[in-house]
C-alpha cells in the first residue's frame, strides 16, 4: 500500500519534471524557460525529500532555485531579452534531437541493464541525520571540501574580474 | 521501488538538457539547459545513496559538492555572457563563430 | 760505413769519422716547421699583405727569422750528436709506386737550412729598406716567402719527386722576381729566358729521375743512394740517368752550356740577385749532385763525376773571363758566381766533397755580402754601370769596408772565408790528379788555378773602378740606410769568421759532412803550405796588375789592336752563345711552331670547345622542358590537391560551439554504444 503511494507520487512527479524540462528547452519565451526551470527543479527537490535526502532537498531549493534561478533571471534582464516570444532555437534542432535520442537511448538501456532488480528500501522511517552528513563532509571529504570553497572564492573573483568595465588609469 | 526507475528519470532529464545545449540559440537558455544536466546527475547521485542505505551518505555529499559546483559555474558563465553582450550587442550564439574557417 | 770496394780509389790518411749521436734531438723533430713558415707567411701576404701598415713585410721577416732560429737550433743539435730525423707520409699509393711527403733532416740539410733561411732573413731586413718605395711591395715579399719555402722543400725533401716540387718552385719564383720590374721589356724577357733556360736542363733533370726510378724502383733517396753503393743499380744506365740529372743542376746552377741566364737575371732587383742568384737558387744543382752524391760516385767508377768536372773547368774558365770585361758591376758579380758555383762543382768531382760543400757556404756569405753592397752602391748613385762610379770609398764608408772584405774573401786572400774553401778544392784536385784518381782531375786543377788568378783580377777591378779615383756620376752619392747596412756589417763580420771552420786539419766542418770513402788528411807539406803560397802569391800579383792597369792606368795596351782582338770581340759578345740559342734555338720554334699551334687551337680546340657547349645548350633546354612539365606538374599537382582537400575540410570548422558540442556527444553516445555492447 505504502508502496502503492510512493509508486504513484514517483509517477507524478516523474511527468510533472519531464514536462517542465521539455518546456524549458522548447518555450518561446525566454522567462517562461526560466520558470519552467524552477518548476524542475522543484520537482527534483521532491524527489529528494522522497529519497531520504532532505538536506539536500532543502540546499537545493535555497541554492539551484533561490540562487542560481534568480541569476539567471538577472543575466537575462541584463541582456535584454526580448519580452515577449521569439524564436529561439538554431538551425540544428534535428542533430539536437537526434544526438538526444540516441543519448537516452543508450544511457537508460545500459543503467536499466545494469541496476536491474535493485530496489530501494522504503522501510526506514527516518531520513538521513544531517549529523551523519556533516561528518562524512569533514572527516572524510574535507579536502574536497576545501577545494570546492576555494573553487567558489575563485568564481566569485572570476565573475567580478570578467564583468568589470574597462576604467582608464586611476587619476592622482 | 526498482532503482531503475529514478535512473530512468535522470537519463531523461540529462538528455533533455542535451537537446536544449544544442538547439538553443540564446546563450542563457544554453545555461540553464546546463543547469538541467547537472541536475540530472544529482538525481542519480541522491537515488543510489538511497539504495545503499546508511552507507550512501557519500552519495549527498556529492550531490551537495554539485550543487555548489554548478552554482560556480553559473556565476562565471552568466559573468562571461555579460561581457559577450557589452561587447558584441547580442547573445546569440550562432553569431558568436569567429574561430570559422 | 760501407762501400769498400771504392776506397781503393783514395790512399786513406784516415776515415772521417762523423759526430757521435748520442740521443735524439728536441729540434731535428720539428725542422718539418722551417719549410711551413715561409709557406704560411707567403699565404698570408698574399692575402693580407697590403692590408697591414707595413705591407707586410714583418710577417715575412717574423716567419723567416723564426725559420732561421728554429735551423740554428736544429743544426746545433745535429752538431752535439742528436740523431738524424727521416719522416714521411704517404700522399697516394698505386701498386708499383708510392708518393710520399717526406722528410730528410741531416748534416747537409740541417746546413742548408741555415744557410737558406739566414740569408732569406737578411736580404728581407735589407730590402726594406731597398724596396721601400716599390708599388708591388707587399709581392715581392710575399714571392721572396714562397721562394723560401720552396727551397727549404726542395733540400729536406726525401724524395725525387718533392724535390722536383720545391725545384720548380724555386725556377717560378726566381721568374716572378727577376721580372719584377715588369714594366721594362728587357726585365720581362729576362725573367723568360731565365725560366726557359732552367727549365731545359730541368728536362734532363726530369728524365734522369724517371730513368732513376725504372732502375731503382723507388723515388726515395736513400733507398737509391743506397743501392748505388751497393751496386744493385749500375751500368750504363745509372751513368745515364746520373749525367741527366746532371743536366738540371747545370741548367739551375747555370753551368756551360746553360749559364747564359744568369747574367741578364741581374735585372732584377738586388736582393733577388742576393738572394737567389748567389746564395740559395743556383745552388740547388750544387745541392742535388751532393744529395745523390753515391749516384754519381759509383756509376761506372765515377763517369758522372769526370764529366762534372770538366764542364766545371770550361765553365769557371769562360765565366771568369766574361768578369773580366763587364762594365754593370751586377754582371760581374753574377759572371763570379758562374765561375764559383764550377768551383763547387769541381770540389764534388775531384773527391773532396767536404771542401765543395764548404765553398757552398763560405761563398753563400761573401756573395750575399757582395751582391747586398753593389746594391747599396747602386741605390747611391742610381746606376748599375761602374763608369758612372768611382771615388765612392769616401762617401760610403760601411759599404765600403764591407765590400773590401767580401772582395778579398772572393779573391781567396788567407784568412778570409774564401781561401780556404777555394784551397781545399784546389789542392783536392791537385792530389786527385797526383794519386790518379780523377782523368780529369788535372784539367780541373790548371783551370782552378788560372781561374782563382782572373778572380782576383776582376775583384780588383771591381773594386778600384768602384771605390777608388773620381766620382764619374751624377749628383752626391751618400751612405745607404741602416736597414741597409746592418745585413752588410752582419755578413762581413760572418765572412771573417766563417772560414775558420774549415780549416785544414783542425777544422771542425769535416767532421760534418763528408762523402763516404772521403778521408782526411794529415798536415801536408805540398798541400798546407805550397799550394796557398802560390795561390795567394798568384792573387797578389792580380791585386797588382790591376792597381796598374785600372787605378794608374798604365801599363795598358789597347787590347784590340792586337793579334788577338777578336778575342774581345769574341769575348763581348760572350762568345756568340747568346745568339747561337736565339737564331737557333728560340726563333724556330716562335715562327712556324708557334703559327701552327695557333691554327690548331682556333680550328680545333675551339671547335671542340665551342661544340661541348653547343651540347650542353641543348642538354640543359631538355632539362628545362622536362622540369617545367613533369617536375613541376607533380608538385603543383600536389599542392592542388592539398588545396582542395583543404576545401572540403574547412566546413568543419564552422566557428559554432553548439555544432562542436553536437558531435561531441553524438561521439559519447557512439562510444558508449560501442563499448557497451561490441
Amino acid at each position: 500500500m505504502a508502496d502503492t503511494y510512493l509508486q504513484i507520487i514517483f509517477w507524478a512527479f516523474f511527468v510533472l519534471m519531464a514536462i517542465a524540462g521539455v518546456r524549458v528547452v522548447t518555450s518561446r519565451n525566454v522567462i517562461h524557460a526560466a520558470l519552467y526551470l524552477v518548476a524542475t527543479l522543484l520537482g527534483a527537490a521532491s524527489m529528494y525529500v522522497l529519497l531520504y535526502a532532505e538536506f539536500v532537498a532543502w540546499v537545493q531549493v535555497l541554492v539551484y532555485v533561490g540562487a542560481v534561478v534568480v541569476l539567471m533571471l538577472f543575466g537575462l534582464m541584463l541582456t535584454r531579452a526580448p519580452i515577449g516570444s521569439a524564436n529561439f532555437d538554431n538551425n540544428q534542432r534535428l542533430v539536437a534531437a537526434v544526438c538526444a535520442g540516441l543519448l537516452f537511448a543508450v544511457t537508460s538501456f545500459i543503467l536499466v541493464r545494469a541496476f536491474d532488480g535493485q530496489e530501494i528500501d522504503f522501510t526506514s522511517t527516518e531520513g538521513t541525520k544531517v549529523q551523519s552528513i556533516g561528518e562524512a563532509i569533514f572527516s572524510i571529504y574535507v579536502l574536497p571540501f576545501e577545494i570546492v570553497s576555494v573553487l567558489l572564492l575563485a568564481a566569485l573573483v572570476g565573475a567580478v574580474v570578467i564583468s568589470r568595465r574597462d576604467e582608464g588609469p586611476v587619476e592622482d | 521501488m526498482p532503482v531503475a526507475y529514478f535512473l530512468v528519470l535522470s537519463a531523461l532529464l540529462f538528455s533533455i538538457g542535451v537537446y536544449g545545449v544544442l538547439a538553443r540559440q540564446h546563450a542563457v537558455l544554453v545555461l540553464l539547459s546546463v543547469e538541467l544536466m547537472l541536475n540530472a546527475a544529482n538525481i542519480n547521485l541522491v537515488a543510489f545513496s538511497a539504495m545503499l542505505g546508511e552507507a550512501g551518505v557519500p552519495g549527498q555529499v556529492f550531490a551537495l559538492f554539485v550543487i555548489a559546483v554548478a552554482a560556480a559555474e553559473v556565476g562565471v558563465g552568466l559573468a562571461i555572457v555579460i561581457l559577450i553582450y557589452r561587447n558584441r550587442r547580442s547573445v546569440d550564439i550562432d553569431e558568436m563563430s569567429l574561430m570559422k574557417w | 760505413m760501407g762501400g769498400d770496394g771504392v776506397n781503393a780509389l783514395f790512399l786513406a790518411a784516415e776515415q772521417i769519422e762523423g759526430v757521435e749521436v748520442t740521443r735524439t734531438g728536441l729540434f731535428p723533430d720539428l725542422m718539418w716547421l722551417v719549410p711551413l713558415l715561409p709557406a704560411l707567411s707567403f699565404i698570408a701576404i698574399l692575402f693580407f699583405g697590403k692590408k697591414f701598415p707595413d705591407k707586410g713585410h714583418s710577417v715575412g721577416i717574423l716567419a723567416i727569422g723564426v725559420a732561421f732560429l728554429l735551423s740554428l737550433a736544429g743544426f746545433i743539435d745535429l752538431v752535439t750528436g742528436a740523431q738524424t730525423v727521416e719522416k714521411h707520409w704517404v700522399w697516394y699509393e698505386l701498386e708499383t709506386l708510392e708518393l710520399t711527403f717526406g722528410m730528410n733532416y741531416d748534416f747537409l740539410t740541417g746546413l742548408m737550412f741555415v744557410v737558406v733561411t739566414f740569408i732569406s732573413l737578411l736580404v728581407q731586413i735589407y730590402s726594406t729598406g731597398y724596396m721601400h718605395d716599390d708599388e708591388r711591395y707587399s709581392w715581392f715579399y710575399a714571392a721572396l716567402s714562397l721562394f723560401t719555402a720552396s727551397m727549404l722543400l726542395l733540400v729536406t725533401s726525401d724524395n725525387l719527386i718533392l724535390m722536383l716540387v720545391g725545384w720548380e718552385g724555386v725556377g717560378v719564383c726566381s721568374y716572378f722576381l727577376i721580372g719584377h720590374y715588369w714594366e721594362e721589356k728587357p726585365n720581362s724577357s729576362a725573367a723568360i729566358k731565365a725560366f726557359i733556360t732552367t727549365r731545359i736542363g730541368d728536362v734532363g733533370f726530369m728524365f734522369g729521375i724517371f730513368a732513376l726510378f725504372i732502375l731503382a724502383g723507388t723515388f726515395n733517396i736513400t733507398e737509391i743512394n743506397h743501392l748505388a753503393e751497393e751496386g744493385a743499380i749500375a751500368g750504363p744506365s745509372l751513368t745515364i740517368a746520373a749525367l741527366l740529372l746532371f743536366c738540371g743542376a747545370i741548367g739551375k746552377s747555370a753551368q756551360f752550356p746553360l749559364h747564359v741566364w744568369l747574367p741578364d737575371a741581374m735585372a732584377g732587383p738586388t736582393p733577388v740577385s742576393a738572394l737567389i742568384h748567389a746564395a740559395t737558387m743556383v745552388v740547388a744543382g750544387i745541392y742535388l749532385v751532393a744529395r745523390l752524391f753515391p749516384v754519381f760516385e759509383f756509376a761506372s767508377g765515377g763517369v758522372p763525376l769526370e764529366v762534372v768536372g770538366v764542364i766545371a773547368a770550361i765553365t769557371m774558365l769562360i765565366a771568369a773571363f766574361l768578369a773580366l770585361i763587364q762594365d754593370d758591376i751586377k754582371r760581374v758579380l753574377a759572371y763570379s758566381t758562374i765561375s764559383q758555383l764550377a768551383y763547387m762543382f769541381a770540389g764534388l768531382a775531384v773527391g773532396v766533397f767536404t771542401a765543395g760543400i764548404f765553398h757552398l757556404l763560405t761563398h753563400a756569405v761573401f756573395k750575399a755580402l757582395l751582391f747586398l753592397g753593389a746594391g747599396s752602391v747602386i741605390h747611391a748613385v742610381h746606376s748599375n754601370n761602374m763608369s758612372d762610379m768611382g771615388g765612392l770609398r769616401k762617401y760610403m764608408p760601411a759599404t765600403f769596408k764591407t765590400y773590401i772584405i767580401g772582395s778579398l774573401a772572393l779573391a781567396g786572400i788567407f784568412p778570409l772565408a774564401g781561401f780556404f774553401s777555394k784551397d781545399e778544392i784546389i789542392g783536392g784536385a791537385l792530389r786527385a790528379g797526383i794519386d790518379g784518381t780523377r782523368a780529369t782531375a788535372w784539367i780541373v786543377f790548371a783551370s782552378a788555378l788560372i781561374t782563382a788568378f782572373i778572380t782576383a783580377l776582376y775583384t780588383a777591378r771591381m773594386c778600384i773602378k768602384t771605390f777608388w779615383g773620381e766620382y764619374r756620376g751624377h749628383g752626391e752619392p751618400h751612405e745607404s740606410p741602416g736597414s741597409m747596412t746592418s745585413p752588410l756589417w752582419v755578413l762581413g763580420g760572418l765572412t771573417l769568421v766563417v772560414g775558420f771552420l774549415g780549416f785544414p786539419v783542425i777544422g771542425v766542418f769535416k767532421y760534418w759532412l763528408f762523402a763516404e770513402g772521403e778521408v782526411a788528411h794529415e798536415f801536408e807539406l805540398l798541400y798546407n803550405v805550397v799550394l796557398p803560397v802560390i795561390t795567394v802569391g798568384g792573387a797578389l800579383i792580380a791585386f797588382f796588375l790591376a792597381y796598374k792597369w785600372f787605378y794608374r792606368n798604365e801599363w795598358r795596351f789597347d787590347f784590340r789592336k792586337t793579334s788577338f782582338g777578336w778575342m774581345y770581340g769574341f769575348a763581348e759578345r760572350k762568345y756568340y752563345l747568346d745568339d747561337l740559342y736565339l737564331g737557333g734555338v728560340v726563333k724556330p720554334i716562335q715562327y712556324p711552331l708557334a703559327a701552327a699551334t695557333y691554327w690548331a687551337n682556333q680550328h680545333v680546340i675551339d671547335g671542340i670547345v665551342n661544340g661541348t657547349a653547343r651540347g650542353t645548350i641543348g642538354a640543359a633546354s631538355g632539362t628545362y622542358r622536362a622540369d617545367q612539365g613533369v617536375v613541376d606538374f607533380g608538385v603543383n599537382g600536389a599542392a592542388g590537391l592539398t588545396n582542395f582537400s583543404g576545401g572540403l575540410l574547412r566546413y568543419i570548422q564552422s566557428g559554432n560551439v553548439q555544432r562542436y558540442a553536437a558531435v561531441l556527444f553524438a561521439s559519447i553516445a557512439i562510444f558508449v554504444a560501442v563499448f557497451a555492447f561490441a
